[in-house]
């Protein structure tokens, strides 16, 4: 009987060192290049810039400054946006607003007035739509220059006649969950709610707008209608308004409700009154890589510092 | 495949690939001018939210190479931990560049005042040392203890950074919270196992003492 040697095993059924390595280095690439894609790709994922919009619209507008500063492009005012009924991130609100769809629309002026009124929004543009160029400071410490569409506020508010013993005006944004997605999260407590006191609405520069570089605004700036107080910081200049409330007491609003020691009813932009957690000295424009610094009043004292003389504007901020 | 892939030569070429790519991305995204609407807050925001994942990553080396039974792993925690340190620097320069135009006076008043760039200074200061001590030369030099002890700070360094994170967010806390939860439960696990391992050599010397 024959015994089965090692030899036996044809030299051609033992993997070679060499192909044995090829293998191995085989798999080492594979799992390289594999998960140096998925880094690649998830970075890609979380870490999005905003960008990329028709930009075809600054071209109408050439040369505009205000005050010597040149107008932020259309293009960034479209795609960096807090927004938070449709995304808490900047950089998404234009993507999760895109389909957003504002007509019809109305808006509901009510309370202490003697002519409560529904407008529909072509009555309210029917009232004559003018052009500012408004400086934009929000409360996070950037900043733009924007050429805003729009009705002064005081033109629909003398329409419905604001009775004796109305001193303030409270503004609404819609609640829909269906079309603002963000509103099935708990991140703010909706409907989102804001005020000025009469005289701070009555005023000339306060407006309603209703577009923004010569064209409708885009559901992620507030469309199809929304306020825009200059001297405040911008998450006072509501979003697509849905109810206008006339009354005689300072009304509740979002983000003072939020945190009321962070976000005053007031909220004039102010560099001497930091926010608790970061100052308001200074901002940065959309645009530059550094900071300025921050006006009073956002560069408007001339016009409405009288509103608030004799206040105390550290306690009233 | 465990050879194939578990050795420490290889661990650290994929550590280093992986973690580098996003450093390498944001850039090419620099240098081509995309980085969005609002490029230094861009900046300072990436760098600071790559700082915390490659926190969290040098955190669970050490549990992964306990589930996972590979040893070598613990040959790329330190370069994790040099990950880290990068991001941090570059997070901490942004921010001093773009935010306070490297004005030591307008840096100072930030951390007097506001209590999460205090918070976010000191987790960078903590990374400092861990990073200076990191060579093989000054484990030896301290002491393997002494080092080990030294680098616990690391989650004195993550807690803190959470916070830091925390506190700057406007409304939206999910993702911090969600770092924290993360955090934390790394911290019980090693709080746990210190202290079982404290136990067992405790038991130990009871035997030896009674030979």
């Amino acid at each position: 009987m024959l015994v089965k040697k090692s030899g036996d095993i044809g030299e051609n059924e033992i993997t070679e060192e060499k192909n044995y390595l090829n293998r191995r280095n085989f798999i080492r690439g594979g799992v390289l290049a594999g998960t140096a894609g998925a880094t690649a790709i998830l970075y890609r994922r979380l870490a999005v810039p905003a960008g990329s919009s028709e930009s075809a619209t600054e071209a109408a507008f050439p040369d505009r400054k205000v005050d010597g500063e040149e107008l932020t492009s259309y293009e960034d005012i479209t795609t960096y946006n807090n927004f938070y009924e449709f995304s808490t991130s900047k950089e998404d609100v234009a993507r999760e607003a895109r389909n957003f769809i504002v007509r019809p629309w109305t808006v509901e002026v009510g309370g202490l007035v003697s002519r409560p009124r529904t407008f529909d929004l072509n009555e309210i543009v029917g009232l004559g739509v003018e052009e500012r160029v408004y400086r934009f400071r929000c409360v996070e410490a950037w900043s733009m220059v924007i050429p805003w569409l729009g009705v002064p506020l005081a033109k629909l508010l003398s329409l419905v006649e604001p009775l004796g013993k109305a001193s303030f005006v409270s503004f609404q944004t819609l609640f829909d969950p269906r079309r603002m997605p963000n509103q099935q999260t708990r991140v703010l407590d909706w409907p989102y709610t804001e005020g000025l006191r009469l005289d701070e609405a009555m005023h000339p520069l306060t407006l309603l707008s209703t577009g923004l570089y010569g064209r409708s605004l885009r559901p992620q700036n507030g469309a199809p209608i929304r306020l825009v107080v200059p001297w405040k910081y911008g998450f006072k200049s509501i979003k697509s308004i849905v109810r206008i409330e006339l009354t005689d007491r300072q009304p509740a609003t979002t983000w003072s409700r939020y945190a009321p020691e962070e976000y005053g009813f007031y909220s004039n932009v102010n560099p001497e009154v930091a926010h608790p957690r970061w100052s308001q000295a200074r901002e940065r424009r959309i645009g530059d890589w550094g900071m300025r610094e921050t006006l009073p009043f956002n560069g408007y004292a001339d016009q409405v510092a009288s509103l608030y003389q004799g206040m105390d504007l550290r306690r009233y901020f | 495949m465990t050879a194939t892939l578990g050795s420490p030569g290889f661990l650290r070429l994929l550590l280093v690939v992986n973690a580098g790519i996003p450093m390498l991305l944001l850039g090419f995204d620099t240098a081509r001018g995309q980085l969005g609407t609002n490029p230094p807050e861009y900046l300072i925001r990436t760098t600071g939210m790559l700082t915390l994942i490659m926190l969290v990553i040098t955190l669970t080396i050490t549990p992964a190479m306990r589930w996972t039974s590979t040893p070598a792993l613990i040959q790329v925690r330190r370069l994790a931990g040099l990950f880290t340190f990068a991001y941090a620097g570059l997070h901490a320069a942004a921010y001093s560049w773009f935010d306070k135009n490297l004005d030591p006076g307008l840096i100072l008043t930030d951390l007097v005042r506001r209590p999460f760039i205090l918070l976010g200074m000191t987790a960078f200061a903590i990374l400092v040392p861990l990073a200076a001590t990191s060579t093989h030369g000054m484990v030896r030099q301290l002491g393997g203890r002494n080092w080990k002890r030294l680098h616990r700070l690391i989650y004195l360094a993550a807690i803190a950074g959470t916070i830091h994170y925390y506190l700057l967010v406007r409304a939206d806390k999910r993702l911090p919270l969600a770092f924290g939860l993360v955090i934390a439960g790394l911290l019980v696990w090693r709080v746990r196992r210190i202290s079982r391992s404290g136990r067992s050599q405790s038991r130990l010397v009871g035997s030896d003492s009674l030979q």
